[in-house]
């Protein structure tokens, strides 16, 4: 047995209790297919929102930002498999995405504030 | 020096999935968490340049002028789909399905190169209305945002393309599936910052 068949056995075996070879044709990617699922109604959802303007203008945008949070999460979950913890690293990435979330946020708040003052001067 | 013997300490061995099979392999894989971290710094310094510039449109059009409801959400389905199938390329490889891995590899790049196709047809548009790079403040921020990520995308595509030639060259490997997840990652991460553009630049466009 090579050490990738060994690897696979190892891993399909841990994670969806398949057969030795790891090679079940029936087996269907459930998981991928909600997180699709979900990015899917969330976008029409948002997309529906505005083009209806349902809500006041300030609510439909604090709205429409949870939405995009919400799918960026789907995505690390469901496809960046963000939870999997099977290296000695755990959990350091997550602290890294963190931190550049928090920058991001940081930027982006604070130019907003500082350009907000004497804005109507230019 | 405590943090860096953590870092490298003794993998796993045996355990996880296929990419995760050396520790070098899961050191890169966590060295390019740290790079998608820097590279949303990237367009945090790009989105805020936008959110404070995007009412300024001067004597150019608006945001309502330009934006095609159509084309946006028609660019938005694409990557999002192309997500998917990057997923589904990741999901075969850790069942060990070279083929499927690869065909979705395929999928992904040609909903890629879609994508682009779309992006660029939109942008080819605006300019032929007048609303260049220079035109207004507004423009500047929006063609240098989005631009910057249809960048990233088409780096994203040469690169998986690349990376399908190793697979075929060079057969699934622990180092080629190290290869293959961390583009995949880097798929994922370029859909997320998409979420954001369409959200803030075309939502939002679509409101004022």
């Amino acid at each position: 047995m090579t050490s990738i068949e060994h690897h696979l056995e190892e891993h399909s075996g841990r994670s969806n209790g398949l057969d030795s070879t790891g090679m079940d044709e029936k087996h269907t990617p459930w998981n991928h297919i909600i997180g699709f699922s979900i990015s899917l109604v969330l976008t029409v959802l948002a997309l529906w929102m505005v083009l209806h303007h349902i809500i006041h203008a300030a609510v439909l945008f604090g709205a429409i930002m949870a939405l995009a949070i919400l799918q960026a999460f789907v995505q690390l979950y469901f496809f960046m498999h963000i939870t999997e913890h099977h290296v000695p690293q755990w959990p350091f990435h997550v602290w890294m995405l963190t931190l550049g979330v928090t920058f991001t946020i940081l930027f982006v708040v604070a130019s907003i504030w500082i350009m907000s003052f004497g804005a109507e001067s230019y | 020096m405590a943090m860096a013997d953590f870092l490298v300490k003794a993998p796993s061995a045996g355990r996880g999935p296929i990419e995760y099979t050396h520790e070098d392999d899961a050191l890169r894989i966590f060295g390019f968490w740290v790079f998608i971290a820097t590279d949303m710094v990237l367009f945090a310094s790009l989105f805020a340049t936008y959110a404070v510039l995007y009412r300024h449109v001067g004597h150019g059009p608006g945001p309502l002028q330009i934006f095609d409801v159509t084309g946006f959400a028609t660019e938005t389905f694409i990557l999002l789909t192309s997500s998917f199938t990057c997923g589904l390329s990741t999901y075969s490889m850790h069942r060990g399905q070279k083929g499927w891995m690869m065909a979705w590899m395929v999928v992904t790049i040609l909903l890629g190169i879609s994508f682009i196709s779309f992006e660029l047809s939109e942008f080819i548009t605006d300019v032929a209305q007048g609303a260049t790079l220079q035109t207004s403040a507004f423009l500047s921020a929006f063609f240098t945002l989005v631009g910057t990520h249809g960048a990233h995308v088409s780096l994203g595509i040469v690169w998986m393309t690349l990376i399908l030639i190793q697979l075929a060259i060079r057969d699934l490997t622990p180092t080629t599936a190290r290869k293959a997840f961390v583009v995949s990652l880097y798929w994922h991460f370029l859909d997320i910052v998409w979420i954001f553009i369409f959200t803030i630049v075309y939502l939002l466009g679509e409101m004022s």
